[in-house]
């Protein structure tokens, strides 16, 4: 009884993740971090910025469905 | 689980779908629970992508879980990431859901809930779902090339120009029909509008607040914008009641067309950060909440279907836009169903994040699986409405007349029986001045959550609420599908031109950004005013024309997809992607020939300019109608060249005289072999 409790609360623990992780993959904030990796630079109001001027160029390139 | 229990499941599973079909389509006379449908699609989804998906993953394309693709081999940590599969899975849905999988479904209710449900259903299993994973999966194995790179590599330079072109005019012809569902959703409705406008000060707000105050937090962000919005909304109810501001925020369908022109041109030309980034990320925040929010409501609530399953206009007669079942309820919803924009994003960012080659057929399949659940909501949203009511908002003026009585009489003639003061008590019930004629299948769609929503929570109090939510949820994505497809389309021109004169081809140029901008949305700004200046809505002859060439645009998909598996020596198993092209074939073609040279004045582009011709009316009107005639028809000229050389080049390969060219890249192992699929 108290194992399947365990495996459900890790089951749900796991799940929560890729959820959060997914809405920072669609909101563009783990392309961020990606950034801050990519340059080795701590986030900043100046990365930050720099970021999104590197993004804004791909990301107008995407077309959104209908 | 031993395999025989695993057996049952799948054959209760088949049974309860079959039981689900068979009530859906064979129910008459009273109505039906909404749960039907919802029982039926899960269904039929969950055994097409169990044995169908499968199937096409290990005979046809046969996935190689040893084979890495290009996010592992050509990983840079900006376009080619290797991701979770469900964050992929999340992403491309989000990607893909637009307002086409709700509008489509409620226009078509005008044949009743059974043609839709149906034709979403099959065409979603073996169609959409199909080229959704095919491209996605052609994609990933040539590093992650666009629909038109594999069209002009696999097929030849007329299939690369063609499908350029065709997607040049989807995109153009997709966002004047988006313009025109936003007007006529906002049109004389200070509430919607005020509400509206005031996403653009809460996204400025949220610009300034995610680059100054808390630079990346952009979930935190979209929170704060969605509460924002709301009491927007909240806010909405006050301006439309104020006598003094409320008319700041009336406006008439021309002037709102003319500011979302304005908005067009400034949101292409314009750097992104401060307006439109924020906006988009509140956009799809509103928009995945609000799609989670009604498959619970629907779930929960279980709401009755007023819609019969067949109404007396599958002859061909409907008001809301013309023509038989067959070929128009399949053009009318595409991107529930098969939708060509799709293979823009299987062949876009996705395939640059698929970790493993096997995980593209829950990413392609499973997501356009989704987006057909989408679609089936829709289609109960609009026909929880009684019919009379759904037939009143989306007849357009010049079907039923513009006084309130004489649309009611019209329409209770139909069999549907509605009168203008329960028509006004519902418009006063979601805040509105009149909700006849709100053509677009929007106003319709709203009403219809409103009423699914207010029947639990919060009661009809809050039934303006709903319906205001409901609006602005539609009109933010919408204008955000504008803004972004604006410049897209802005940077498909430049790309172009920069052929023709280099200059013209540097996106960060002011003068050919003004220039392509200007020219975009000059393109889709046309068929928006002349959806709007259209006495029988726009919705009549632009719907149509979208549905077609988003068709047309899956069609060259296909093409590319069949040409590739017969490439790769498979074409014993080519019917998968040949089914649905043959199909989609006969569709698009048989509504151009229809739209084209239809003798029904309310059908055929020609017949009705004649008629106008003959009445005297505007030349304006006329040359419309000449010129949707003309794009129609090139359309389908330019389609039929893809399809005579890719069956040529199906001909030479398979008769052994053309040596075969697979343009895939060169096999490299992965690194994550072991992990379980």
């Amino acid at each position: 009884m108290k194992r399947g409790i365990h495996h459900s609360a890790l089951g749900i623990q796991r799940a929560a993740k890729v959820f959060i992780a997914t809405l920072r993959e669609i909101f563009d904030e783990s392309a961020y971090s990606r950034f801050l990796d990519r340059n080795r630079v701590a986030p900043s109001t100046a990365s930050y910025a720099a970021f999104q001027r590197e993004h804004a160029t791909a990301k107008a390139r995407r077309p959104k469905c209908c | 689980m031993p395999k025989p229990l695993r057996l049952a499941i799948w054959v209760a599973l088949a049974m309860t779908g079959a039981l689900a079909v068979g009530i859906i389509a064979l129910h008459r006379g009273e109505q039906i629970n909404a749960i039907w449908l919802v029982v039926a699609a899960v269904c039929t989804y969950a055994l097409g992508y169990r044995f169908y998906s499968k199937f096409i993953a290990t005979k046809l394309l046969v996935l190689d879980a040893h084979r890495a693709t290009p996010a592992e081999r050509l990983e840079n940590g900006r376009d080619f990431v290797p991701t979770n599969k469900w964050v992929v899975f999340g992403h491309h849905f989000a990607a893909i859901a637009g307002p086409g999988p709700l509008v489509g479904p409620v226009l078509a209710a005008q044949f009743g809930y059974l043609p839709g449900t149906l034709w979403i259903l099959a065409g979603a299993v073996l169609g959409g779902c199909v080229q959704d994973f095919v491209v996605l999966l052609f994609s990933v194995r040539r590093d992650g090339k666009s629909l038109t790179e594999m069209a002009r590599e696999e097929i030849g330079r007329v299939g690369g120009v063609v499908a350029y072109i065709a997607i040049l005019s989807i995109i153009v012809i997709l966002l004047g029909v988006c313009a025109l569902i936003v007007v006529n959703a906002l049109k004389a409705s200070p509430w919607g509008t005020f509400t509206i406008a005031m996403t653009i000060p809460i996204a400025l707000l949220m610009g300034v607040y995610l680059r100054r105050i808390r630079p990346g937090k952009v979930l935190e962000t979209s929170v704060l914008g969605f509460a924002l919005v709301l009491l927007a909304i909240v806010g909405g109810q006050w301006v439309s009641q104020s006598p003094h501001v409320g008319p700041w925020f009336t406006f008439s369908a021309t002037t709102l067309a003319l500011l979302v022109i304005i908005y067009g041109f400034a949101a292409s030309a314009l750097p992104v950060w401060l307006l439109l980034a924020p906006r988009d990320y509140l956009s799809t925040f509103v928009k995945l909440g609000t799609i989670g929010l009604l498959a619970l409501g629907i779930v929960a609530l279980r709401p009755t279907l007023h819609m019969p399953p067949l109404t007396r206009f599958i002859d061909g007669t409907g008001p809301i836009f013309a023509g038989k079942i067959f070929p128009f309820a399949f053009i009318t919803i595409a991107c529930g169903a098969i939708s060509g924009f799709h293979a823009l994003i299987s062949s876009g960012t996705t395939p640059k994040l698929i970790r493993r080659e096997v995980e593209t057929r829950m990413v392609g399949y499973g997501a356009m699986i989704c987006e057909s659940m989408v679609a089936i909501m829709a289609t109960i949203a609009a026909c929880v409405l009684q019919p009379g009511t759904y037939f009143a908002i989306n007849s357009p003026a010049g079907i039923v007349g513009a006084a309130p009585q004489t649309a009611a009489a019209a329409i209770t003639n139909w069999g549907f029986p509605i009168t203008a003061s329960e028509m006004h008590s519902l418009a006063q019930a979601v805040g509105e001045q009149t909700l006849f004629n709100r053509t677009g299948g929007a106003p319709a769609f709203a009403v219809g959550m409103a009423h699914i929503f207010a029947s639990s929570l919060g009661g009809q109090a809050l039934t303006a609420i709903w319906y205001h939510f409901a609006i602005m949820f539609e009109a933010l994505f919408i204008l955000t599908v504008l803004d972004a497809g604006t410049r897209v389309g802005r940077f498909m021109i430049q790309d172009a031109l920069g052929h023709v004169w280099k200059p013209l081809g540097r996106t960060s140029w002011y003068p050919s950004i003004l220039a392509t901008s200007g020219l975009i949305v000059a393109a889709w700004g046309y068929f928006l005013w002349q959806g709007v200046k259209d006495p029988l809505g726009g919705i009549n002859s632009l719907w149509p024309l979208f549905g077609i060439a988003n068709q047309l645009l899956a069609t060259v998909a296909l093409c590319v997809a069949t040409t590739i598996v017969v490439k790769m020596g498979r074409a014993r198993y080519a019917f998968v992607t040949l089914l649905p092209l043959v199909w989609l074939v006969t569709v698009t073609f048989t509504a151009s020939w229809a739209k084209i040279f239809s003798p029904n004045p309310r059908i055929g582009f020609l017949s009705h300019a004649q008629q106008l011709t003959a009445s005297g009316a505007n030349p304006q009107l006329i040359f419309n109608d000449r010129l949707d005639a003309a794009v129609t028809a090139a359309l389908i000229f330019m389609v039929a060249l893809v399809l005579i050389e890719s069956a040529w080049l199906w001909w030479r390969v398979l008769a052994g005289r053309k040596e075969v060219q697979v343009r895939e890249a060169p096999f490299v192992p992965t690194r994550f072999a072991e992990e379980q699929a």
